[in-house]
Protein backbone atom coordinates (compact mmCIF):
# COMPACT_ATOMS: atom_id res chain seq x y z
CA UNK A 1 0.00 0.00 0.00
CA UNK A 2 2.96 2.48 1.05
CA UNK A 3 4.46 1.62 -2.22
CA UNK A 4 0.80 2.67 -4.23
CA UNK A 5 1.45 5.74 -2.89
CA UNK A 6 4.48 6.48 -3.52
CA UNK A 7 4.36 5.72 -6.39
CA UNK A 8 2.48 8.52 -9.18
CA UNK A 9 2.53 6.46 -12.38
CA UNK A 10 3.51 2.42 -12.97
CA UNK A 11 4.41 1.58 -16.67
CA UNK A 12 3.64 -1.81 -16.95
CA UNK A 13 4.67 -3.74 -20.32
CA UNK A 14 4.91 -0.62 -22.59
CA UNK A 15 5.68 -0.83 -26.20
CA UNK A 16 5.85 1.63 -28.75
CA UNK A 17 6.20 1.09 -32.34
CA UNK A 18 6.62 3.36 -35.43
CA UNK A 19 6.69 0.73 -37.92
CA UNK A 20 5.11 -2.62 -37.98
CA UNK A 21 8.18 -4.81 -37.68
CA UNK A 22 10.06 -2.79 -35.28
CA UNK A 23 9.49 -1.97 -31.54
CA UNK A 24 10.95 1.35 -30.51
CA UNK A 25 10.01 1.15 -26.89
CA UNK A 26 10.01 -2.20 -26.05
CA UNK A 27 8.01 -4.20 -23.35
CA UNK A 28 9.49 -1.59 -20.95
CA UNK A 29 8.04 -1.49 -16.90
CA UNK A 30 8.34 0.73 -14.70
CA UNK A 31 7.25 2.53 -11.39
CA UNK A 32 7.46 6.49 -11.50
CA UNK A 33 7.91 7.96 -7.77
CA UNK A 34 5.32 10.10 -6.56
CA UNK A 35 6.99 14.19 -5.81
CA UNK A 36 10.43 13.16 -7.33
CA UNK A 37 12.88 13.97 -10.16
CA UNK A 38 12.85 10.54 -12.67
CA UNK A 39 15.45 10.63 -15.33
CA UNK A 40 15.35 9.22 -18.06
CA UNK A 41 19.20 8.79 -19.90
CA UNK A 42 20.42 6.81 -22.77
CA UNK A 43 22.22 7.63 -26.57
CA UNK A 44 20.24 9.50 -29.28
CA UNK A 45 17.27 7.06 -30.78
CA UNK A 46 17.35 4.65 -27.61
CA UNK A 47 13.87 5.33 -27.47
CA UNK A 48 13.30 7.82 -24.65
CA UNK A 49 11.74 10.63 -25.50
CA UNK A 50 9.32 8.10 -27.58
CA UNK A 51 8.56 6.53 -24.13
CA UNK A 52 7.98 9.97 -22.74
CA UNK A 53 5.42 10.93 -25.62
CA UNK A 54 3.58 7.70 -25.21
CA UNK A 55 2.67 8.64 -21.91
CA UNK A 56 0.93 11.99 -22.31
CA UNK A 57 -0.22 10.19 -25.69
CA UNK A 58 1.19 12.51 -28.03
CA UNK A 59 1.86 9.66 -30.47
CA UNK A 60 -1.78 9.71 -32.03
CA UNK A 61 -1.18 12.96 -33.54
CA UNK A 62 0.98 10.74 -36.24
CA UNK A 63 -0.47 8.15 -38.10
CA UNK A 64 0.80 4.81 -37.55
CA UNK A 65 2.10 4.73 -34.24
CA UNK A 66 1.34 1.57 -32.69
CA UNK A 67 1.09 2.02 -28.76
CA UNK A 68 0.60 -0.95 -26.27
CA UNK A 69 0.53 -1.98 -22.71
CA UNK A 70 -0.59 0.23 -19.36
CA UNK A 71 0.15 3.22 -18.35
CA UNK A 72 -1.65 3.30 -14.67
CA UNK A 73 -1.82 6.82 -12.58
CA UNK A 74 -3.78 6.38 -9.29
CA UNK A 75 -5.05 3.36 -10.47
CA UNK A 76 -6.78 4.83 -13.92
CA UNK A 77 -4.81 4.04 -17.49
CA UNK A 78 -4.12 6.18 -19.31
CA UNK A 79 -4.39 4.54 -22.54
CA UNK A 80 -8.01 4.08 -22.14
CA UNK A 81 -9.58 7.56 -20.87
CA UNK A 82 -9.74 10.45 -23.24
CA UNK A 83 -6.85 11.91 -24.45
CA UNK A 84 -7.75 15.65 -23.96
CA UNK A 85 -8.36 14.93 -19.85
CA UNK A 86 -4.86 12.90 -19.56
CA UNK A 87 -3.22 15.94 -21.24
CA UNK A 88 -4.58 17.60 -18.78
CA UNK A 89 -3.41 15.83 -16.22
CA UNK A 90 0.19 15.08 -17.87
CA UNK A 91 1.96 18.26 -18.67
CA UNK A 92 4.58 18.33 -20.92
CA UNK A 93 7.88 20.61 -21.79
CA UNK A 94 9.46 20.48 -24.89
CA UNK A 95 13.17 20.79 -26.08
CA UNK A 96 12.92 24.37 -27.37
CA UNK A 97 10.87 26.92 -25.63
CA UNK A 98 7.76 27.53 -27.33
CA UNK A 99 5.31 30.22 -26.26
CA UNK A 100 2.49 30.59 -28.64
CA UNK A 101 4.01 33.73 -30.47
CA UNK A 102 0.45 35.65 -30.63
CA UNK A 103 0.24 35.90 -27.13
CA UNK A 104 0.73 37.93 -23.88
CA UNK A 105 3.09 36.82 -21.20
CA UNK A 106 -0.24 36.05 -18.83
CA UNK A 107 -2.06 34.56 -21.87
CA UNK A 108 0.52 32.18 -22.22
CA UNK A 109 0.27 30.78 -18.13
CA UNK A 110 -3.81 30.85 -19.16
CA UNK A 111 -3.59 29.32 -22.27
CA UNK A 112 -4.18 25.98 -20.72
CA UNK A 113 -7.67 27.54 -19.59
CA UNK A 114 -8.62 29.08 -22.50
CA UNK A 115 -7.31 25.87 -25.19
CA UNK A 116 -10.11 23.94 -22.77
CA UNK A 117 -13.06 26.42 -22.70
CA UNK A 118 -12.76 26.78 -19.09
CA UNK A 119 -13.33 30.78 -18.32
CA UNK A 120 -12.20 32.30 -15.57
CA UNK A 121 -13.34 35.56 -13.20
CA UNK A 122 -10.66 38.53 -13.77
CA UNK A 123 -9.28 37.98 -9.78
CA UNK A 124 -8.63 34.07 -10.47
CA UNK A 125 -7.00 35.02 -13.92
CA UNK A 126 -4.42 37.20 -11.83
CA UNK A 127 -4.03 34.93 -9.71
CA UNK A 128 -2.72 31.96 -11.38
CA UNK A 129 -1.20 34.23 -13.11
CA UNK A 130 1.09 35.35 -10.45
CA UNK A 131 1.07 31.86 -8.38
CA UNK A 132 2.21 30.20 -11.81
CA UNK A 133 4.89 32.69 -12.22
CA UNK A 134 5.82 32.61 -9.10
CA UNK A 135 6.37 29.11 -8.82
CA UNK A 136 8.85 28.79 -11.71
CA UNK A 137 10.94 32.15 -10.21
CA UNK A 138 9.51 34.51 -13.03
CA UNK A 139 7.08 36.77 -11.58
CA UNK A 140 9.47 39.71 -10.53
CA UNK A 141 11.19 39.30 -13.50
CA UNK A 142 7.83 39.57 -15.86
CA UNK A 143 5.34 41.31 -13.55
CA UNK A 144 5.62 44.49 -15.50
CA UNK A 145 5.12 43.30 -18.59
CA UNK A 146 2.76 40.84 -18.54
CA UNK A 147 0.56 41.97 -21.68
CA UNK A 148 3.74 42.14 -24.12
CA UNK A 149 4.27 38.92 -25.81
CA UNK A 150 6.09 36.20 -24.27
CA UNK A 151 8.43 35.38 -27.52
CA UNK A 152 10.49 38.80 -26.13
CA UNK A 153 12.03 37.15 -23.52
CA UNK A 154 14.78 35.03 -23.15
CA UNK A 155 15.64 31.30 -24.06
CA UNK A 156 15.58 30.66 -20.49
CA UNK A 157 12.54 33.11 -19.50
CA UNK A 158 10.65 31.83 -22.48
CA UNK A 159 11.31 27.60 -21.32
CA UNK A 160 10.78 29.12 -17.69
CA UNK A 161 6.93 30.48 -18.93
CA UNK A 162 6.84 26.82 -20.64
CA UNK A 163 6.89 25.63 -17.62
CA UNK A 164 4.66 28.14 -15.56
CA UNK A 165 2.03 27.27 -18.49
CA UNK A 166 2.06 23.73 -17.99
CA UNK A 167 2.00 24.14 -14.08
CA UNK A 168 -0.73 26.35 -14.64
CA UNK A 169 -3.28 23.59 -15.26
CA UNK A 170 -2.08 21.85 -11.81
CA UNK A 171 -1.15 18.52 -13.57
CA UNK A 172 -0.06 15.32 -11.33
CA UNK A 173 2.77 14.79 -13.28
CA UNK A 174 5.21 16.85 -16.06
CA UNK A 175 6.64 15.52 -18.73
CA UNK A 176 10.36 17.05 -19.68
CA UNK A 177 11.44 16.47 -23.25
CA UNK A 178 15.45 17.82 -22.96
CA UNK A 179 14.14 21.21 -21.33
CA UNK A 180 17.50 22.32 -21.41
CA UNK A 181 19.08 20.99 -24.49
CA UNK A 182 18.36 24.50 -26.42
CA UNK A 183 20.09 26.98 -23.39
CA UNK A 184 23.07 28.14 -21.95
CA UNK A 185 24.83 26.83 -19.01
CA UNK A 186 23.25 30.09 -17.04
CA UNK A 187 19.81 29.67 -17.97
CA UNK A 188 20.37 25.71 -17.53
CA UNK A 189 21.38 25.88 -14.16
CA UNK A 190 18.31 27.85 -12.99
CA UNK A 191 15.56 25.80 -14.66
CA UNK A 192 17.38 22.81 -12.74
CA UNK A 193 17.49 24.61 -9.71
CA UNK A 194 13.79 25.84 -10.05
CA UNK A 195 12.99 21.73 -11.00
CA UNK A 196 14.06 20.46 -7.64
CA UNK A 197 11.84 23.09 -5.65
CA UNK A 198 9.40 22.48 -7.99
CA UNK A 199 9.44 18.40 -7.11
CA UNK A 200 7.48 19.15 -3.93
CA UNK A 201 4.33 20.51 -6.29
CA UNK A 202 4.68 17.92 -8.95
CA UNK A 203 5.77 14.80 -10.06
CA UNK A 204 8.35 15.14 -12.58
CA UNK A 205 9.98 12.81 -15.51
CA UNK A 206 12.88 14.36 -17.69
CA UNK A 207 14.50 13.12 -20.37
CA UNK A 208 18.16 14.18 -20.68
CA UNK A 209 21.08 13.75 -22.74
CA UNK A 210 23.15 14.90 -19.80
CA UNK A 211 24.32 12.63 -17.55
CA UNK A 212 25.72 15.07 -15.22
CA UNK A 213 21.96 16.71 -15.20
CA UNK A 214 20.36 13.56 -14.45
CA UNK A 215 23.26 13.17 -11.00
CA UNK A 216 22.84 16.75 -9.84
CA UNK A 217 18.77 16.42 -9.82
CA UNK A 218 17.15 13.05 -10.01
CA UNK A 219 16.03 10.68 -7.57
CA UNK A 220 15.44 7.81 -9.86
CA UNK A 221 16.86 6.82 -13.07
CA UNK A 222 16.16 5.18 -16.11
CA UNK A 223 18.43 3.92 -18.81
CA UNK A 224 17.28 2.94 -21.86
CA UNK A 225 19.34 1.24 -24.52
CA UNK A 226 18.24 0.56 -28.04
CA UNK A 227 14.28 0.95 -27.18
CA UNK A 228 14.87 -1.57 -23.84
CA UNK A 229 15.14 -0.18 -20.24
CA UNK A 230 18.08 -1.76 -19.13
CA UNK A 231 17.96 -0.60 -15.75
CA UNK A 232 16.13 1.36 -12.96
CA UNK A 233 16.70 2.66 -10.09
CA UNK A 234 18.11 5.39 -7.78
CA UNK A 235 20.26 7.78 -9.37
CA UNK A 236 22.56 7.68 -6.28
CA UNK A 237 22.92 3.76 -6.97
CA UNK A 238 22.74 3.85 -10.35
CA UNK A 239 25.94 6.39 -11.07
CA UNK A 240 27.93 4.66 -8.02
CA UNK A 241 27.16 0.69 -8.70
CA UNK A 242 25.46 0.07 -11.83
CA UNK A 243 23.91 -3.34 -12.05
CA UNK A 244 24.38 -3.58 -16.25
CA UNK A 245 27.76 -3.67 -18.06
CA UNK A 246 26.10 -1.25 -20.72
CA UNK A 247 24.71 1.22 -18.14
CA UNK A 248 28.24 0.78 -16.54
CA UNK A 249 29.58 1.69 -20.38
CA UNK A 250 27.28 4.50 -20.96
CA UNK A 251 28.33 5.95 -17.59
CA UNK A 252 31.90 5.59 -18.28
CA UNK A 253 31.39 7.11 -21.97
CA UNK A 254 32.41 4.10 -23.84
CA UNK A 255 29.34 4.00 -25.83
CA UNK A 256 26.73 6.84 -26.56
CA UNK B 1 48.89 35.21 -60.46
CA UNK B 2 47.08 37.13 -63.54
CA UNK B 3 45.00 34.18 -63.36
CA UNK B 4 43.69 35.59 -59.97
CA UNK B 5 43.46 38.68 -61.29
CA UNK B 6 41.32 37.44 -64.10
CA UNK B 7 38.95 35.55 -61.63
CA UNK B 8 39.03 38.75 -59.69
CA UNK B 9 37.89 40.92 -62.69
CA UNK B 10 34.56 38.10 -63.53
CA UNK B 11 33.66 38.48 -60.04
CA UNK B 12 33.41 42.06 -60.60
CA UNK B 13 31.67 42.17 -63.74
CA UNK B 14 29.28 39.26 -62.51
CA UNK B 15 28.51 41.42 -59.73
CA UNK B 16 27.73 44.21 -61.27
CA UNK B 17 25.94 42.97 -64.77
CA UNK B 18 23.36 41.44 -61.81
CA UNK B 19 22.92 45.11 -60.18
CA UNK B 20 22.26 46.60 -63.68
CA UNK B 21 20.15 44.16 -64.44
CA UNK B 22 18.07 44.52 -60.96
CA UNK B 23 18.29 48.47 -62.03
CA UNK B 24 16.59 47.51 -65.16
CA UNK B 25 13.85 45.34 -63.91
CA UNK B 26 12.26 48.44 -62.30
CA UNK B 27 12.30 50.38 -65.54
CA UNK B 28 8.89 48.54 -67.03
CA UNK B 29 7.20 49.36 -63.82
CA UNK B 30 8.33 53.54 -63.27
CA UNK B 31 7.23 53.77 -66.90
CA UNK B 32 4.17 52.25 -66.14
CA UNK B 33 3.30 54.87 -63.31
CA UNK B 34 5.42 57.24 -64.70
CA UNK B 35 2.95 57.41 -68.12
CA UNK B 36 -0.80 56.73 -66.07
CA UNK B 37 -0.05 59.33 -63.23
CA UNK B 38 1.21 62.00 -65.84
CA UNK B 39 -1.84 61.07 -68.09
CA UNK B 40 -4.38 60.06 -65.70
CA UNK B 41 -4.02 63.18 -63.56
CA UNK B 42 -4.88 65.68 -65.83
CA UNK B 43 -8.45 64.73 -65.71
CA UNK B 44 -8.66 63.76 -61.89
CA UNK B 45 -11.14 65.55 -59.76
CA UNK B 46 -12.78 64.93 -56.63
CA UNK B 47 -16.13 64.82 -58.87
CA UNK B 48 -14.24 62.03 -60.59
CA UNK B 49 -15.11 59.55 -58.06
CA UNK B 50 -18.77 60.83 -56.92
CA UNK B 51 -20.17 61.18 -60.89
CA UNK B 52 -21.05 57.93 -63.18
CA UNK B 53 -20.00 57.72 -66.51
CA UNK B 54 -21.07 60.25 -69.08
CA UNK B 55 -23.56 59.26 -71.82
CA UNK B 56 -21.78 59.35 -75.41
CA UNK B 57 -24.12 62.34 -75.86
CA UNK B 58 -23.02 64.38 -72.95
CA UNK B 59 -19.89 63.68 -73.91
CA UNK B 60 -20.46 65.05 -77.24
CA UNK B 61 -22.37 68.13 -76.44
CA UNK B 62 -19.43 68.70 -74.02
CA UNK B 63 -16.38 68.67 -75.84
CA UNK B 64 -18.46 70.83 -78.80
CA UNK B 65 -19.38 73.52 -76.28
CA UNK B 66 -15.53 73.46 -75.70
CA UNK B 67 -15.92 71.79 -71.71
CA UNK B 68 -14.45 69.27 -70.21
CA UNK B 69 -15.99 65.42 -70.36
CA UNK B 70 -18.39 65.53 -67.26
CA UNK B 71 -18.79 62.81 -65.01
CA UNK B 72 -16.48 60.45 -63.38
CA UNK B 73 -16.99 56.59 -62.58
CA UNK B 74 -18.70 55.88 -59.16
CA UNK B 75 -21.30 53.47 -61.07
CA UNK B 76 -17.56 50.98 -61.56
CA UNK B 77 -16.67 52.11 -58.58
CA UNK B 78 -19.63 50.96 -56.21
CA UNK B 79 -19.87 47.87 -58.39
CA UNK B 80 -16.06 46.68 -57.82
CA UNK B 81 -16.55 47.18 -54.17
CA UNK B 82 -20.39 45.47 -53.99
CA UNK B 83 -18.69 42.81 -56.16
CA UNK B 84 -15.49 42.52 -54.19
CA UNK B 85 -17.29 42.48 -50.94
CA UNK B 86 -19.47 39.60 -51.70
CA UNK B 87 -17.00 37.64 -53.62
CA UNK B 88 -14.78 37.77 -50.40
CA UNK B 89 -17.55 37.11 -48.17
CA UNK B 90 -17.68 33.27 -49.45
CA UNK B 91 -13.99 32.74 -50.68
CA UNK B 92 -12.38 33.99 -47.59
CA UNK B 93 -13.80 31.76 -45.18
CA UNK B 94 -14.61 28.77 -47.51
CA UNK B 95 -10.18 29.56 -48.61
CA UNK B 96 -9.66 29.63 -45.23
CA UNK B 97 -10.94 26.57 -43.93
CA UNK B 98 -9.87 24.59 -46.68
CA UNK B 99 -6.11 25.87 -46.59
CA UNK B 100 -5.99 25.30 -42.84
CA UNK B 101 -7.37 21.30 -43.39
CA UNK B 102 -4.52 20.74 -47.00
CA UNK B 103 -1.88 21.98 -44.61
CA UNK B 104 -2.81 20.01 -41.95
CA UNK B 105 -3.72 16.45 -43.67
CA UNK B 106 -1.17 17.15 -46.27
CA UNK B 107 -0.30 13.70 -46.67
CA UNK B 108 -3.37 12.18 -47.89
CA UNK B 109 -4.82 11.04 -51.24
CA UNK B 110 -7.29 13.55 -50.69
CA UNK B 111 -5.95 16.64 -49.76
CA UNK B 112 -3.12 15.67 -52.02
CA UNK B 113 -5.84 15.81 -55.45
CA UNK B 114 -7.60 18.64 -54.15
CA UNK B 115 -4.42 20.56 -53.54
CA UNK B 116 -3.31 19.61 -56.90
CA UNK B 117 -7.30 21.08 -58.46
CA UNK B 118 -6.39 24.14 -56.24
CA UNK B 119 -3.19 24.44 -59.00
CA UNK B 120 -5.91 23.47 -61.95
CA UNK B 121 -7.91 26.27 -60.53
CA UNK B 122 -5.64 28.84 -60.41
CA UNK B 123 -4.16 28.09 -63.89
CA UNK B 124 -7.35 28.59 -65.67
CA UNK B 125 -8.05 31.68 -67.94
CA UNK B 126 -10.94 33.89 -66.29
CA UNK B 127 -12.20 34.22 -69.79
CA UNK B 128 -13.06 30.51 -69.36
CA UNK B 129 -14.50 31.27 -65.63
CA UNK B 130 -16.65 33.99 -67.29
CA UNK B 131 -18.13 31.80 -70.03
CA UNK B 132 -18.87 28.55 -67.34
CA UNK B 133 -20.69 31.39 -65.11
CA UNK B 134 -22.05 32.94 -67.96
CA UNK B 135 -23.61 29.15 -68.94
CA UNK B 136 -24.35 28.34 -64.99
CA UNK B 137 -25.82 31.94 -63.70
CA UNK B 138 -26.89 34.34 -66.48
CA UNK B 139 -28.76 31.38 -68.16
CA UNK B 140 -30.21 29.83 -65.69
CA UNK B 141 -31.25 33.39 -63.83
CA UNK B 142 -32.16 34.91 -67.07
CA UNK B 143 -30.05 38.02 -67.14
CA UNK B 144 -26.89 38.99 -66.22
CA UNK B 145 -26.28 40.14 -62.54
CA UNK B 146 -23.72 41.27 -60.31
CA UNK B 147 -24.10 37.79 -58.51
CA UNK B 148 -22.81 35.79 -61.69
CA UNK B 149 -20.08 38.81 -61.42
CA UNK B 150 -18.61 37.97 -57.77
CA UNK B 151 -19.44 33.97 -58.30
CA UNK B 152 -16.64 34.26 -61.33
CA UNK B 153 -14.40 36.37 -59.02
CA UNK B 154 -14.90 34.27 -56.04
CA UNK B 155 -14.34 31.27 -58.36
CA UNK B 156 -10.77 33.38 -58.77
CA UNK B 157 -9.81 34.06 -55.41
CA UNK B 158 -10.57 30.85 -54.10
CA UNK B 159 -7.23 28.86 -54.90
CA UNK B 160 -5.46 31.83 -54.35
CA UNK B 161 -6.31 32.01 -50.29
CA UNK B 162 -6.12 28.21 -49.99
CA UNK B 163 -2.86 28.14 -51.42
CA UNK B 164 -1.84 31.70 -49.14
CA UNK B 165 -3.43 29.91 -46.38
CA UNK B 166 -1.54 26.42 -46.76
CA UNK B 167 1.49 27.61 -46.92
CA UNK B 168 1.20 29.87 -44.11
CA UNK B 169 -0.05 27.16 -41.79
CA UNK B 170 2.82 24.54 -42.98
CA UNK B 171 5.66 27.51 -42.48
CA UNK B 172 4.59 27.32 -38.90
CA UNK B 173 6.79 25.63 -36.32
CA UNK B 174 4.77 22.17 -35.24
CA UNK B 175 6.28 22.81 -31.82
CA UNK B 176 3.02 25.32 -31.69
CA UNK B 177 0.42 22.72 -32.03
CA UNK B 178 2.25 20.10 -30.22
CA UNK B 179 2.29 22.35 -27.57
CA UNK B 180 -1.51 23.33 -27.83
CA UNK B 181 -2.70 19.37 -28.01
CA UNK B 182 -0.35 18.60 -24.87
CA UNK B 183 -2.21 21.05 -22.28
CA UNK B 184 -5.74 19.47 -23.65
CA UNK B 185 -6.72 22.02 -25.71
CA UNK B 186 -9.41 20.32 -28.53
CA UNK B 187 -8.18 20.30 -31.81
CA UNK B 188 -10.98 23.04 -32.61
CA UNK B 189 -9.55 25.14 -29.93
CA UNK B 190 -5.79 24.14 -31.30
CA UNK B 191 -6.58 25.55 -34.93
CA UNK B 192 -8.55 28.85 -33.82
CA UNK B 193 -6.82 30.23 -31.25
CA UNK B 194 -2.84 28.96 -31.86
CA UNK B 195 -2.80 28.21 -35.56
CA UNK B 196 -4.56 30.68 -37.28
CA UNK B 197 -3.26 33.44 -34.91
CA UNK B 198 0.08 32.99 -35.26
CA UNK B 199 -0.59 32.21 -39.58
CA UNK B 200 -2.96 35.55 -39.35
CA UNK B 201 -0.08 37.67 -40.51
CA UNK B 202 0.64 35.76 -43.76
CA UNK B 203 -3.12 34.59 -44.54
CA UNK B 204 -4.42 38.38 -44.34
CA UNK B 205 -1.28 39.30 -46.57
CA UNK B 206 -2.90 36.19 -49.01
CA UNK B 207 -6.04 37.73 -48.86
CA UNK B 208 -5.28 41.27 -49.51
CA UNK B 209 -2.84 39.82 -52.69
CA UNK B 210 -6.05 37.59 -54.00
CA UNK B 211 -7.82 41.02 -54.06
CA UNK B 212 -5.02 42.87 -55.87
CA UNK B 213 -5.53 40.28 -58.25
CA UNK B 214 -9.19 39.99 -59.41
CA UNK B 215 -10.10 43.79 -58.74
CA UNK B 216 -8.55 44.35 -62.39
CA UNK B 217 -10.12 41.51 -63.93
CA UNK B 218 -12.12 42.41 -66.53
CA UNK B 219 -12.94 39.08 -68.93
CA UNK B 220 -15.35 37.21 -66.52
CA UNK B 221 -17.35 40.22 -66.17
CA UNK B 222 -17.89 41.02 -69.72
CA UNK B 223 -19.78 37.23 -69.72
CA UNK B 224 -21.62 37.87 -65.98
CA UNK B 225 -21.97 41.63 -64.63
CA UNK B 226 -21.93 43.25 -67.98
CA UNK B 227 -22.07 46.47 -67.10
CA UNK B 228 -24.74 49.40 -66.22
CA UNK B 229 -24.67 53.39 -67.01
CA UNK B 230 -25.76 54.14 -63.70
CA UNK B 231 -24.93 53.72 -59.69
CA UNK B 232 -26.49 50.22 -59.16
CA UNK B 233 -27.31 48.98 -55.91
CA UNK B 234 -29.32 45.98 -56.47
CA UNK B 235 -27.31 42.91 -56.76
CA UNK B 236 -29.13 40.81 -58.80
CA UNK B 237 -29.03 43.48 -61.85
CA UNK B 238 -26.41 43.98 -64.42
CA UNK B 239 -23.78 46.49 -62.55
CA UNK B 240 -20.55 48.12 -63.53
CA UNK B 241 -17.19 47.86 -62.32
CA UNK B 242 -14.18 49.88 -62.95
CA UNK B 243 -12.46 47.84 -65.57
CA UNK B 244 -15.19 47.20 -67.34
CA UNK B 245 -15.58 51.15 -67.98
CA UNK B 246 -11.89 51.30 -68.34
CA UNK B 247 -13.07 48.88 -71.52
CA UNK B 248 -15.64 51.00 -72.50
CA UNK B 249 -13.48 54.22 -72.69
CA UNK B 250 -11.51 52.92 -74.38
CA UNK B 251 -13.76 51.77 -77.32
CA UNK B 252 -16.09 55.16 -77.69
CA UNK B 253 -14.09 57.42 -78.74
CA UNK B 254 -15.75 60.47 -77.05
CA UNK B 255 -15.07 58.97 -73.90
CA UNK B 256 -11.67 58.41 -74.32
CA UNK B 257 -10.35 61.51 -72.16
CA UNK B 258 -11.02 59.31 -69.26
CA UNK B 259 -9.12 56.30 -69.76
CA UNK B 260 -6.35 57.42 -68.25
CA UNK B 261 -8.24 58.80 -65.24
CA UNK B 262 -10.19 55.58 -64.58
CA UNK B 263 -6.51 53.54 -65.18
CA UNK B 264 -5.20 55.57 -62.62
CA UNK B 265 -7.60 55.01 -59.74
CA UNK B 266 -7.54 51.25 -60.61
CA UNK B 267 -3.47 51.14 -60.63
CA UNK B 268 -3.40 53.05 -56.83
CA UNK B 269 -6.04 50.87 -55.52
CA UNK B 270 -4.10 47.69 -56.77
CA UNK B 271 -0.93 49.60 -55.32
CA UNK B 272 -1.93 50.19 -51.52
CA UNK B 273 -3.66 46.75 -51.55
CA UNK B 274 0.55 45.71 -52.14
CA UNK B 275 1.70 48.35 -49.86
CA UNK B 276 -0.74 46.98 -47.47
CA UNK B 277 0.07 43.50 -47.61
CA UNK B 278 4.09 44.19 -46.84
CA UNK B 279 2.67 46.38 -44.09
CA UNK B 280 0.66 43.40 -42.44
CA UNK B 281 3.37 41.19 -42.99
CA UNK B 282 6.21 42.64 -41.64
CA UNK B 283 3.66 43.70 -38.58
CA UNK B 284 2.47 40.28 -37.73
CA UNK B 285 5.74 38.99 -38.29
CA UNK B 286 6.25 35.98 -35.53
Amino acid sequence: MENINNTILEIRDLCVAYTADKLSVSHVSTDIPRNQITAIMGPSGCGKSTLLRAINRMHELYRGIQVSGELLIDGQDLLKINAMRVRREVGMVFQRPNPFPTMSIADNVLAGYSLNGIRLEKSMRQSIVEQSLKSVGLWNEVKDSLTKRGTFLSGGQQQRLCIARALALKPKLILMDEPTSALDPIATTTIENLLVELKNEVSIIIVTHNMGQAKRISQKSLFMYLGELVEGGSTEQMFSDPADRRTKSYLSGNIG
Amino acid sequence: MDKLKFRIFKSHLLHYSVVVLAALMAVPLVAILGKVAVEGFRNLTLEFLFQPAPTTYEAVMASAAGHAIPGGISNGLVGTLLMLLMSSAISIPVGILSGVFLAEHRSTVFAKVSSYMTDILQGTPSIILGVIVYAWIVIPMKGYSAIAGSIALCIMMLPLIVRSTEEAVKMLSSSYKEAALALGGSYFRTVWKVLLPSAFGQIFTGVLLAVSRIVGETAPLMFTALGCAIVQWDVTQPMSSVPLLIWQFFNNPTLQPLLWSASLVLLVFVLLLNVSSKIVTNKWKI
